[in-house]
């Protein structure tokens, strides 16, 4: 074996290790990496108690309520729905159908008590046309369904 | 050896390697002229608006393909530096070297870009998810290693601890390109994969190919002209420069 290719070999196993080694860290850090908890997780008793976190889902259509600025709304993953109040100004993405990420505490009563309210954007980029051609094509699924 | 092939080694040599480099800049630098305007012509006129974001989506025309050149750039950055670990060749260092500053202009564009969209879409200018954060890094490996070479004087041991360094950093690129679906991000996962069709209108995916193109010939182009210097910097007291370079 030439020397040259001796080090070749050192450099694929050293990066072989260490690649096994951050896969390690990052699973074991798997938890914390987490940007958002979903509406099952906090209903399954997996989110930190007393303790700020942030709740994702979708905005549940139709739940909307506003009052001055203070908003409420329900978060759903399709399984379970958290109500979240926030008091500011929401994003412009923020829409009844979409996804969201909000910051804040869990109170006493089940409610979501928002600090901070993001948008979250899917990966679709589409023109309005298509978007309405979209929306049309799901209602007429929708009103075909028995 | 079978003559008839191209002698690829030849041009491991920095006095073959200067002169060919020398032939390829003009080729690289006008197609990067003409791929950014037609991306930016597809990108800001022809393509339509995004349904849900406005205006605004626009900036993916730029945000996407310096996000792709910032990672790939790392990528091949680490297979010069592991090319000249391995066969000690000095072309090789000079190639990650004369990489790096473009690498971290395009990790720093992907996070202002980004900064600016999400501060109307999401409603924060940043955020600590996943992707942000392991972007982020990577601009910093590019700093960091810029700041590495540029502290050791002897070009041969700088060039060794570079690569050391540009190895070790390789690890993050995987990281920022499946946070996305390994952890809940507030970042959109890929519209455009390698696995499935591409989410998003054609015009919409033609401007940002043409612009990854152009952002392609643009990085070839700089850092084959980043290396010509740096070749004449250091082969300054050998022959040849004397000779060729110098007239």
């Amino acid at each position: 074996m030439k020397p040259r290719h001796k080090r070749l070999l050192l450099i694929v196993g050293a990066l072989a290790v260490l690649g096994i080694a951050t896969a390690l860290v990052l699973n074991a850090f798997r938890s914390n990496l987490v940007f958002f908890y979903t509406p099952t997780q906090i209903a399954n008793g997996e989110v930190p108690k007393n303790t700020a976190f942030r709740i994702g889902g979708l905005v549940k259509a139709g739940s909307l309520t506003r009052d001055g600025i203070t908003s409420s709304f329900v978060v759903t993953d399709t399984a379970k729905d958290v109500t979240v109040t926030y008091s500011g100004i929401l994003p412009d993405l923020f829409r009844e159908g979409r996804g969201m990420v909000a910051q804040g505490k869990l109170g006493n009563d089940g409610q979501f008590v928002a600090t901070e309210v993001l948008a979250k954007h899917d990966e679709n980029y589409m023109p309005p046309e298509v978007k309405d051609a979209v929306n049309q094509a799901q209602k007429a699924a929708k009103t075909l369904k028995p | 050896m079978n003559h008839s092939l191209v002698n690829w080694f030849k041009f491991a040599s920095p006095a073959s390697f200067y002169p060919l480099v020398g032939r390829l800049i003009p080729f690289f630098a006008t197609a990067a002229a003409i791929l950014t305007i037609a991306g930016l012509w597809v990108g800001l006129v022809v393509a339509p608006t995004d349904a849900q974001q406005g205006e605004g989506y626009r900036i993916i025309f730029v945000h996407v393909p310096a996000s792709w050149m910032s990672m790939f750039i790392y990528c091949v950055m680490a297979f010069w530096a592991a090319l000249g670990l391995a066969f000690n060749t000095r072309l090789s260092g000079m190639m990650t070297s004369a990489l790096a500053p473009t690498g971290a202009l395009f990790a720093f564009l992907s996070l202002w870009t980004g900064a600016l969209w999400g501060k109307p879409m999401w409603g924060a200018w940043w955020v600590w998810d996943a992707r942000l954060t392991s972007q982020l890094i990577l601009f910093f490996l590019y700093l960091g290693f810029i700041a590495l070479q540029a502290a050791i004087d002897d070009p041969r041991r700088a060039d060794k601890a570079g690569a050391i360094l540009a190895l070790v950093g390789v690890i993050n690129v995987p990281i920022i390109y499946f946070s996305v679906q390994w952890w809940n991000t507030l970042h959109q996962g890929a519209s455009v994969s390698m696995t499935k069709a591409p989410s998003m209108a054609h015009t919409m995916l033609l401007g940002m190919l043409l612009m990854a193109l152009a952002f392609w010939a643009y990085t070839i182009a700089v850092a084959l002209m980043r290396v010509r210097c740096i070749i004449l910097e250091r082969e300054l007291t050998s022959g040849w420069v004397k000779k060729n370079a110098m007239e």
